[in-house]
């Protein structure tokens, strides 16, 4: 068990250097950094200083084992186009899009697990067949014309949100949430449920395909046979037992919820670290883009470390066939 | 949908199509040769059992000859400057403009630019992304797949163990990183010829692992068969018997992958061309007018990102939908 969690932890550690590698590379390779820090006049000695003071003439390795050290302490370097530190920039955008990919996720699981539990147990009604087609639609249209169209309906014809921002926020220590005010909750409805629709719809139809195969099981049949009532089986019973898949699945998808933000943000301006990095990727600016890059492979790869381990604490029978080694 | 042409259709049909492969009488199948008997194949029988799947490839048809044709069935060339009259902006869909008397079915934008020019040519680009982008994943993930199946070892565990890094990164991601550092290398005067090169390279290369994955787990399943023994026992060199006997039986799932992936590149190109990391102003794909037209809907003028985004829609959704179908169709085990 202690050894599976040690592999496992240097496994993801590994993944990390990876990404770091890329970033590093990013950063050093992609453009002259020099070039783009000074202006188009400095004079060349002072560019050799500054080569000099950010320590570019060392060898490449040493370079690398510096810019992860700096990493792991939060330190990114400096912005091209806005000048400040990057890990600075990202905090305090950071707020915004957890806050974002948070409701997202809520919204998603909430409205996906009663949208699956209802056409599991209606399977034939027209309902359940309409929220297929809506599913499979969902899926295939682009995020950002879903976002464009909640705009258009909710925004330009019927004004009855804010098209983009995030409304009034509230600054809490280092944390700035729009949740305790009502035009930040005005502001965040559409965002999250144009990031979370896609969750939204992947839920639903694993919640329905669960549901289907655990009201085929015995326990169920058994329960039925001792007069429970429906009520009690469905969601008692049936509904719990599929819960499991449900949660690891959007724990999962967490990562790619904030991924995707990027999208989500730009439709709607929401000032978080997705519209920060698509405007590093327009004007260039490697060093958000590498340390943004950093941010989302901690995450998925956090995440993923956190749920395997969870699943061999909570299933003891996944224990033995991890010991041969794969 | 695929499922309800399957299963319980096929008797019904049977029976009121005479005989079949293997009676004595000799059908007007086997009279007519080539095409008579793709008409009676099995693939042909479910897509003529589904009618979304009808509905889909005619759109789909439609789309790409518009696309293909659009230099020569549109008024209009929108990249050339010169033929675009700024009299007649801001036309509304159908109706004559306000000074010219002009009328354009799709309406017009601010520059007095036809949108049903700019929409097929639009087409036109990102289709031409969306097909090189899967024809470049396709390449680079079939050969790593191959080689990572058939070869096995320490190949195989650098191979899949990239593919699984690079798997649970949105691609989105990927190509806007790619993008970004493209940019960053690419000398500024070169820059505009090579964005469609760029996004081509930048979806492509963000896809390859869906195909590795695929290849290798079917070639693991074909390397176990007596025919690739035999091939080897024959002395054929490895590079031999992967492109002559293993490849041939891949080509099933590698095609379904890939007529869904085309749909994905497109909306791929296009959410990049939105979010400002793709094709530019001056060469729009159907992303780019998107971008552009969404200024416009606060205003009312809500043709000039409404007939982009409509193309963008039916362009996907019907290769999406015969994708679906393709994957049903040749999988034996929903016959």
């Amino acid at each position: 068990m202690l050894a599976f969690i040690i592999r496992r932890v240097l496994q993801a550690i590994g993944v990390l250097v990876a990404v770091g590698l890329i970033a590093f590379s990013m950063f050093r390779f992609a453009g002259d950094p020099i070039n783009q820090l000074v202006s188009l006049d400095t004079p060349a000695a002072e560019r050799e200083a500054l080569r000099d003071a950010l320590g570019l003439d060392d060898p490449v390795p040493a370079q690398f084992l510096r810019y992860m050290v700096e990493a792991v302490q939060f330190d990114f370097g400096i912005s091209y186009q806005f000048r400040q530190p990057v890990s600075d920039m990202l905090a305090s955008r950071a707020p915004a899009t957890l806050e974002l990919a948070i409701v997202a996720t809520i919204f998603a699981m909430v409205v996906g697990i009663l949208m699956g539990v209802y056409s599991a147990l209606r399977r034939d009604s027209a309902l359940a067949k309409l929220l297929q087609a809506v599913s499979l639609i969902g899926i295939s249209l682009p995020t950002f014309l879903i976002g464009i169209l909640l705009i258009y309906v909710f925004s330009v014809s019927l004004g009855w949100l804010p098209s983009f921002g995030r409304g009034e926020v509230v600054r809490i220590g280092g944390w700035t949430t729009g949740l305790l005010t009502a035009s930040g909750w005005a502001a965040i409805i559409m965002p999250a449920i144009t990031l979370g629709l896609f969750q939204m719809t992947l839920i639903m139809r694993l919640v329905r395909a669960e549901m289907l195969e655990v009201l085929r099981a015995d326990y169920i049949r058994f329960a039925r046979a001792r007069g429970l009532t429906d009520r009690a089986i469905n969601f008692g019973h049936a509904l719990k037992n599929t819960l499991i898949p449900v949660i690891t699945v959007a724990g999962l998808q967490f990562g790619s919820v904030v991924a995707f933000a990027i999208i989500t943000e730009t439709v709607f301006q929401w000032p978080g670290m997705g519209l920060l990095f698509v405007q590093a990727v327009q004007n260039v600016d490697i060093p958000i883009m590498a340390a943004y890059l950093m941010f989302v492979g901690a995450i998925f790869v956090v995440i993923n470390l956190v749920v395997d381990i969870l699943y061999t604490v909570v299933d003891p029978r996944l224990r033995s066939s991890l010991r041969a080694p794969t | 949908m695929p499922e309800e042409t399957t299963d319980h259709a096929r008797p019904v049909v049977d029976t009121a199509h005479g005989p079949r492969t293997g009676d004595v009488i000799a059908t007007p199948a086997a009279r007519l040769g080539v095409l008579a008997r793709a008409w009676d194949s099995d693939i042909a029988f479910s897509f003529r059992r589904s009618p979304v799947t009808i509905v889909s490839a005619a759109v789909a048809l439609v789309m790409i000859l518009a696309a293909v044709l659009a230099p020569w069935i549109t008024p209009q060339d929108p990249f050339d400057a010169a033929s675009l009259n700024m009299m007649d902006g801001f036309t509304p869909p159908g109706e004559p403009n306000a000074f010219t008397g002009n009328v354009y079915m799709f309406g017009t934008d601010p520059q007095g630019r036809d949108m049903y020019s700019a929409v097929l040519h639009g087409a036109r680009v990102s289709l031409v992304v969306g097909l090189a982008s899967v024809a470049f994943s396709l390449t680079v993930g079939v050969t790593l797949g191959l080689v990572a199946g058939y070869l096995g070892g320490r190949t195989e565990a650098v191979i899949m163990r990239v593919a699984d890094v690079q798997l649970s990164f949105p691609a989105i991601l990927i190509a806007l990183l790619v993008f970004g550092i493209a940019r960053g290398v690419i000398p500024p005067a070169q820059q505009e010829q090579a964005t469609l090169f760029v996004l081509i390279f930048a979806i492509g290369i963000s896809n390859w692992a869906q195909y590795a994955r695929t290849v290798r787990a079917t070639t693991l399943v074909e390397k176990s068969k007596v025919y690739v023994d035999a091939a080897r026992l024959i002395g054929l060199k490895p590079f031999v018997v992967m492109v002559k006997h293993v490849l041939p039986n891949v080509t099933g799932p590698v095609l379904v992958i890939a007529t869904i992936n085309l749909a994905l590149a497109i909306i791929e190109e296009a959410t990049l061309s939105f979010l400002g990391a793709g094709m530019p102003p001056t060469q729009p794909s159907l992303g780019t007018l998107i971008r552009s037209g969404q200024q416009f809907l606060f205003s009312g003028e809500w043709w000039i990102l409404f007939f982009p985004a409509l193309a963008l829609v039916l362009l996907a959704l019907s290769i999406n939908l015969l994708g679906d179908w393709l994957r049903d169709a040749l999988n034996p085990k929903l016959r």
